[in-house]
């Protein structure tokens, strides 16, 4: 692929978003001609804020590489990743505007009046936040990896230093305007290339993936190695190696290798013959049922705890806006979700290779130059490679934006805007340290627990919060900790490899259907257990959250 | 593996730390070097300043629940309760359901005369380790306001004495949060008190300039009449003690269409507004009064045409609004002197209003930021957190 291309997309793409972001779209006028309040951001503008904020890495290369390995069970994700909508549009979204909250740690402390669940709720917006960040900063490496080759640190700091330096500029000024701008960038960068790609599909005869067996590949491959790996075959797999296998030197030699793990050093090159059966990995779990609604749960009741999305609704100036917003969010991910599928499809057909080397995610970044090649092929993969950077950019800088908010207000000490520009640098420094040193969970499963623990924690607080008298701090705190507690720790041990493999693993990975549960029970029976504990002003804010806002103030005239 | 187990374990630990450094630092002040007297004294110092806080609430059960058992181990007795005129707020200790039900009758006395009284009991359970009390009066203002009582198993003079000051420093405690209480009812008052502060100046001001455009211009006689009508109505509102960014915004907007209606071309106004903030709750008519100030210092008075910038920007969890105008600035002495309250009245009475309602709403780092000279105009800057319990427009 011509480098060229890819860099300079990638390089207007960081350079708009501090551009914009630090000097930006400001509305600036004289008064004459100017009404304010009907300057809000209305639901339209503030919907495809939010969808730039939230169409992250995972979505926009990650969907792609599981389609392309495990094929059309993965299509749970974007279902999961969309209908998390639904379920924030119907309990959620109007009053949680309506209580006036804009981070969840405020909203805690209205609800329950309580600054130690406010704290708790807090350290769990940070670990949520982190947990999220660490795959977008990942697939950053990962996308200049495939694209100019350069080392796999280079993306991660890359991003991160873009983040610290725009909000650091002008702390993202007109930050609607940025995220806005870089939903539709991301749309625009997937749609365009895969028309073409449809028709080159169509004119190679429009030949079906195939997913109950291995996919075979269309053309001669080589397989480039770049790190030490380990992999495991369900199936031979005849190949000439050019490096070394399993502690073997090999020249140029063909060989078979038998099912059953091997370890290929960084360097190797393994040549792949056409129509060679690319043999898939193993399944990823034992229990793929289960792992599904895992999935389910967790995306579901996730996505109205993810810190990000919260502190968009702010933005909209009531209840009935924030639910219109909502609606026209579900609309816009859906149809961006239409499109990483047909990625993973054609990946299948044309790019099986990657699902060797771990690589899955890099399908939607080659596919243009596998299928249109030619100086149309790059112009196109740089305009993939440009929307994959907005992807990380955008939700990576509102993650930060929301951690740094949260460490500014309730862990560092109180000194203003100087220290929110402080924070910044450590909300994103933890996350990059964590993307440089682990590795190897891709990057829709990384994400998947983000979503695990926020379905286990923040759901729950905002569900029974906003629909139930009887929470009190107590039971709020329990639920937090035993539920989000849980799913926090199992998300742990699974990263850190700790977990055996089987049931318990699965258990482990996919904590969501059993943590979810054990947080609601334990803040209701907590709760229950604790009546005198129920904030005096519970019936206020019971009011606030479910009345629209005019008659909530009293019934006064309002323009 | 290892590493990536440090990277989650690092967190954890710095968090553990963190509580076990904050809960020795708050320990190292009570266990200090020192003789044992000394020891006792920081012992009860401390005891008695956490018993302290909830009591500057009032004296509520929740209050008394909070605090009965500093109070308790403060005197060192097996049981003690609080009462208020009628009933009893909280028993801590034991005894509850031998003693409890005679207590408002054995203090009656005392709440009718004031003073301290001891009594002995009887009871029907021979192990009861209650068997005589003292009772002391908690005054605010020479009003008994409710009483403490202390139990022992015998008599002790020393506890009468004990009781007795626990009773005053807990009097104290009632009269502070009656001061606070008083305090935010003065600033409630002083917040009714600038909403009808509209000056009338700028009324009649208004009138005679929509007056002068009524045989020549009409129609911009009828609008700013009507722009005026809005105006009134937003500023003498009744309901609701906040508001938000964007309606104060308008209301200022409608402000300045009068004001320009007077001077014209003199006055040229830049206003720079992140849409973001617009949603942001904050005190009624507290940016008003600022941009009042700049219009009177920026072009009141001046020949040359004056210049008024008004932005607001989002800062992360706040939104920052800056309010400047290019006038005959201030000098910060004098300044100085109209934000302590001791400066010639007619000066800037809104700026230390609106500084003073910010700060009791929002705390001490949320006061106004000017930035003025002589002869360089001024630069006002609020900061506005987007949430704050109880804030709601």
């Amino acid at each position: 692929m011509s480098q060229t291309y890819a860099v300079v997309a990638v390089t207007a793409v960081v350079l708009a978003t501090v551009l914009v972001g630090g000097f930006g779209l400001r509305i600036s006028r004289t008064t004459s001609d100017f009404y304010v309040a009907s300057r809000t951001v209305g639901p339209g503008l503030n919907a495809a804020a939010i969808s730039g904020e939230y169409l992250s890495a995972a979505s926009f290369l990650g969907i792609a590489g599981l389609v392309l390995v495990q094929g059309p069970d993965m299509l749970w994700y974007p279902v999961g990743y969309t209908a998390g909508y639904l379920v924030l549009l119907l309990f959620v979204a109007a009053p949680l505007r309506r209580s006036g909250a804009y981070t969840l740690p405020d909203f805690a402390e209205g609800r329950l009046e309580s600054r130690a669940v406010r704290r708790l709720v807090s350290v769990f917006v940070v670990g949520a936040g982190w947990l999220y960040l660490v795959p977008q900063l990942q697939g950053a490496g990962l996308t200049l990896k495939i694209l100019t080759g350069a080392p796999g640190w280079l993306g991660p700091v890359l991003v991160a230093a873009v983040v610290v330096l725009a909000v650091a500029a002008g702390g993202m000024r007109s930050i609607t305007f940025v995220q806005a701008f870089q939903y539709w960038l991301k749309l625009t960068a997937l749609l365009i290339p895969v028309f073409f790609l449809v028709l080159a599909w169509r004119g190679d005869g429009a030949p079906r993936p195939v997913y109950d067996e291995p996919a075979a590949l269309r053309h001669q491959q080589t397989v480039r190695f770049a790190d030490t790996l380990t992999l495991r075959l369900t199936d031979p797999l005849p190949a000439r190696a050019d490096g070394t296998v399993d502690g073997r030197r090999h020249d140029g030699e063909a060989l078979t290798l038998p099912p059953g793990e091997h370890r290929v050093e960084a360097g190797t090159r393994l040549a792949l013959a056409e129509a060679t059966r690319v043999p898939g990995s193993a399944a990823r779990t034992e229990h793929p049922l289960y792992a599904t609604y895992g999935l389910i749960v967790a995306t579901f009741l996730g996505t109205m705890g993810l810190p990000h999305v919260v502190v968009r609704f702010y933005t909209s100036p009531g209840g009935r806006e924030a639910r219109r917003a909502t609606v026209v969010v579900l609309a816009l991910i859906g149809a961006f979700y239409l499109l990483p599928p047909v990625y993973g499809a054609l990946g299948r057909l044309y790019a099986p290779e990657l699902a060797l080397t771990g690589d899955a995610d890099a399908a939607v970044l080659l596919l243009p130059e596998r299928l249109v090649g030619g100086p149309g092929g790059d112009l196109l993969g740089a305009l993939v490679a440009g929307g994959a950077f907005a992807a990380f950019l955008s939700t990576a800088s509102g993650l930060t934006m929301a951690v740094a908010g949260v460490l500014t207000q309730d862990v560092l000490p109180s000194r203003g805007v100087r220290h929110f520009r402080l924070a910044t640098p450590l909300a994103i420094c933890v996350p990059l340290i964590g993307a440089l040193l682990v590795s190897g969970v891709p990057v829709a499963d990384a994400v998947g627990m983000a979503f695990a623990v926020s379905a286990s924690s923040f759901c729950p607080l905002l569900v029974l919060g906003i629909w139930w008298r009887g929470l009190t701090p107590p039971g709020a705190a329990a639920g937090l900790l035993l539920g989000g507690g849980s799913a926090l720790l199992a998300v742990a041990a699974t990263v850190l490899g700790a977990a055996p493999p089987g049931l318990l693993h699965a258990l482990l990975a996919w904590p969501a259907v059993w943590s979810v549960p054990v947080g609601f029970l334990a803040m209701i029976g907590v709760s229950l257990a604790t009546p005198g504990r129920i904030p005096a002003g519970t019936n206020a804010a019971m009011t606030r959250f479910h009345l629209p806002e005019a008659l909530a103030r009293g019934g006064g005239a309002r323009r | 593996m290892t590493l990536a187990a440090l990277l989650f374990l690092g967190p954890l630990l710095a968090a553990a730390g963190f509580l076990l450094g904050r809960r020795t630092a708050r320990q190292g002040r009570t266990s200090d070097v020192g003789t044992p007297v000394e020891h006792a004294t920081f012992e009860t110092l401390h005891t008695a300043s956490l018993a302290a806080p909830p009591l500057r609430a009032g004296l509520s059960s929740e209050a008394a629940r909070k605090s009965a058992r500093g109070l308790r181990s403060l005197l060192g007795t097996d049981a003690l309760c609080l009462t208020d005129r009628d009933t009893i707020l909280t028993w801590d200790g034991a005894g509850e359901q031998h003693h409890s039900a005679h207590v408002m009758d054995q203090v009656r006395a005392l709440i009718d005369t004031g003073r301290d009284t001891a009594f002995a009991l009887s009871c029907d359970d021979l192990d009861c380790p209650l068997r005589w009390a003292v009772a002391v009066p908690l005054t605010v203002d020479h009003r008994v306001l409710g009483t403490l009582v202390a139990y022992a198993p015998r008599e002790s003079a020393v506890l009468a004495r004990a009781a007795g000051e626990v009773g005053r420093w807990v009097s104290v405690q009632l009269e502070l949060a009656e001061l606070d209480r008083s305090r935010t009812r003065l600033i409630e008052a002083e917040i009714k008190a600038l909403r009808a502060q509209i000056s009338p100046h700028f009324i009649f001001n208004s009138l005679a300039a929509i007056a002068s455009f009524v045989r020549t211009d009409p129609e911009r006689a009828r609008e700013l009449l009507l722009e005026f009508a809005d105006f009134t109505r937003y500023s003498f509102r009744r309901h609701g003690d906040f508001t938000t960014l964007a309606d104060e915004l308008h209301s200022i907007d409608q402000y300045l269409a009068l004001v320009r209606a007077r001077f014209g071309d003199r006055l040229s106004v830049t206003l720079q507004v992140a849409p973001e903030v617009l949603p942001v709750a904050l005190p009624f008519l507290c940016l008003q009064p600022l941009v009042e100030n700049a219009v009177k210092h920026g072009i009141e008075g001046a020949v040359t045409a004056g210049r008024i910038t008004i932005s607001a920007l989002d800062v992360g969890n706040e939104a920052e609004v800056v309010i400047e105008d290019d006038g005959a600035g201030m000098d910060p002495e004098e300044l100085r002197r109209i934000l302590r309250g001791d400066g010639d009245p007619s000066g800037g009475i809104g700026l230390l209003n609106v500084d003073e309602r910010l700060r009791q709403v929002y705390g001490d780092a949320y006061g106004l930021v000017i930035e003025t000279g002589i002869g360089v105009g001024m630069k006002v800057t609020a900061r506005i957190p987007k949430y704050r319990a109880g804030v709601h427009s």
